[in-house]
């Protein structure tokens, strides 16, 4: 268990992180998101006592991170996939943090064997693709079997096999009991992911939550539809609200069959018709919307 | 412990760099030798036992200057690759981090330092020949051996530098800065202040230990001082070390 009490970070006059507070549960995936700049990785490391925290504090099941004698055994994390020495092979990586925990020569090869990196084992890092540094990394979590993983952002630069093998090796460490915190910008793959939702803006806790919960309470659903003439398509709705968007509309609180048969029944040609289902992406960018740090011009 | 020093020596051991430094050392501490000892050897009049000891570990400042820059390195390599914060992750106790890695550093240096110096020696009494000096005679030993400890505390050194600076062009400028530099700001300081504080500076206290000339402080005396330099260096540190953001 993860826990974080008033956890603040100030960098000259701004808040990296603002009095966040949370717990992270085990045996359940937890999406950790925010827009670039929320203070995300911020916050991981001072979870993890790389930084100082200006204010509040966290703790690994009720200690904190730096006063673990050998903590790779308890916690695992990957922040930075390429924190590595280029001219070091990935077993010597791998075989210095295993010594500096007690842990015996023998995991380095489990550990390199489970991210499918043994092949290349000895082969200098400086030669690695951004997905290698991401196994690595990986593994260097995994080298303790640690009770507790976070990762920044895992996903980052692997291609559709791997992404796949993140979410299905997440799914089994939670399945284990074990408490897993996750970092990610892709809402697609954390909607398939994660149990549990902890969302920070402007470094302030934005949303603690399931994610269906989350999911429930953002925007709803809601049915997109093209005709050629939209306000006599409204008024022949038994009920529902329509708003125009560029060259379609929609329509909440009522169903796509509803929508189709009123249409049939008044006559009018519909050219498109989907039923939109609420997703993680939508809810998350309403809730966020307001404390993104940096968007582009075009909203 | 244990482990943790193994984890610095395969750190140390499993980059190039620091092998081919080390074999960089040897390198110039036997070649300096060789040629300071064929110019020697070409004078008429008979030289000390000393002198010709000093003269075979002539190369002792560049060597000083070399195995430093591994210090640097030693830590600077990591906070340029980013690697430190796993190094951190892996052993939240960053003292005893810097010690496992001060430990490992120094042991290993000091068997290439001892080996270099020992070879640098016997290469320029081979040189002299007759004229040489041997191990045996008085302060011989203590100025070869003294050389490799020099080295490996210059070295130490370094590894201080380069926690507080966290970068290896700046590390190495800091060395070069306090090695080198500062004894020549020392010997200009007035009213005979450099000549009384210059025994005291870094590697002039330091190298008294190689040294055959009478001074004010005695060899020994004079490696304690440089003693007191690394460790000063050493405790800032690890204060700010501990201090720091990761
Ligand atoms: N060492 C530092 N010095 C100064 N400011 C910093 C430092 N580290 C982070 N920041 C600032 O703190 C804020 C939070 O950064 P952080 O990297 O934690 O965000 P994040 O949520 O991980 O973003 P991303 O999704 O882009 O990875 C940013 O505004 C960043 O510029
Ligand atoms: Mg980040």
């Amino acid at each position: 268990m993860i826990t974080a009490a008033n956890l603040t970070k100030r960098y000259g006059r701004t808040f990296a992180v603002n009095g966040l507070s949370f717990t992270v549960k085990s045996s359940r995936v937890t999406g950790f998101l925010g827009p670039n700049g929320a203070g995300k990785s911020t916050t991981m490391r001072m979870i993890l006592g790389l930084d100082r925290p200006t204010a509040g504090g966290a703790h690994i099941d009720g200690r904190p991170y730096r006063e673990y004698e050998q903590p790779l055994r308890k916690a695992g994390a990957l922040l930075d996939a390429k924190s590595v020495h280029g001219g070091r092979s990935a077993r010597n990586h791998l075989l210095y943090l295993a010594y500096s925990n007690g842990l015996p020569a023998s995991r380095v090869g489990e550990v390199l064997e489970e991210v499918g990196l043994a092949s290349v084992a000895d082969r200098r890092l400086g030669g690695f693709s951004l997905g290698m540094f991401q196994r690595l990394g990986i593994a260097g979590a995994l080298l303790g079997d640690p009770e507790v993983l976070l990762f920044d952002e895992p996903v980052n630069g692997l291609d559709p096999e791997g992404i796949l093998w993140v979410r299905t090796l997440l799914r089994r460490l939670a399945a284990e009991g074990r408490t897993v915190l996750v970092s990610s910008h892709l809402m697609s793959e954390m909607a398939q992911t994660a149990d549990h939702l902890i969302v920070i803006g402007k470094g302030r806790l934005l949303a603690d939550a399931g994610v269906s919960d989350f999911i429930g309470r953002g925007s709803q659903g809601y049915v997109r539809v093209r005709c050629a003439d939209t306000a006599l398509l409204a008024s022949h709705l038994p009920e529902g609200n329509t708003t125009a968007h560029g060259d379609h509309v929609r329509i909440t609180g009522i169903g796509a069959r509803a929508v189709g048969e009123a249409a049939a029944a008044a006559g009018i040609a519909l050219h498109e018709l989907v039923e939109v289902q609420p997703t993680l992406e939508a809810a998350y960018m309403e809730l966020t919307q307001a404390s993104a740090e940096f968007t582009t011009g075009r909203s | 412990m244990i482990g943790l020093l193994r984890s610095e020596w395969i750190k140390l051991r499993s980059i190039r760099s620091t092998m081919w430094t080390m074999a960089g050392l040897v390198v110039v501490m036997i070649s300096f030798a060789y040629l300071n000892s064929a110019i020697a050897s070409r004078q008429a009049e008979r030289l000390q036992a000393g002198e010709v000891t000093q003269m075979a570990l002539g190369a002792a400042p560049f060597a000083s200057l070399i195995v430093a820059s591994l210090g640097v390195l030693a830590i600077s390599s990591e906070y340029r690759t980013g690697m430190i914060r796993t190094t951190l992750l892996a052993v939240p106790r960053r003292g005893r981090m810097l010690a496992a890695k001060a430990t490992t550093f120094a042991a290993f240096t000091l068997v290439v330092n001892l080996l270099s110096c020992l070879a640098a020696f016997l290469v320029g009494q081979a040189v002299l020949g007759s004229r040489g000096a041997s191990l045996e005679e008085p302060g011989v030993l203590r100025m070869v051996a003294g050389c490799a400890l020099y080295l490996t505390g210059a070295g130490l050194f370094g590894l201080a530098l380069g926690t507080l600076v966290r970068h290896t062009a700046g590390g190495v400028v800091a060395v070069i800065v306090t090695l080198f530099v500062l004894p020549q700001l020392v010997g200009m300081l007035p009213n005979g202040a450099g000549a009384r504080l210059m025994p005291y500076v870094t590697s002039v206290a330091g190298m008294r230990i190689m040294s055959s000339a009478p001074g004010v402080l005695t060899p020994w005396a004079g490696f304690g001082v440089f003693c007191l330099w690394i460790a000063a260096a050493a405790l800032a540190a690890l204060v700010l070390l501990r201090g720091r953001d990761a």
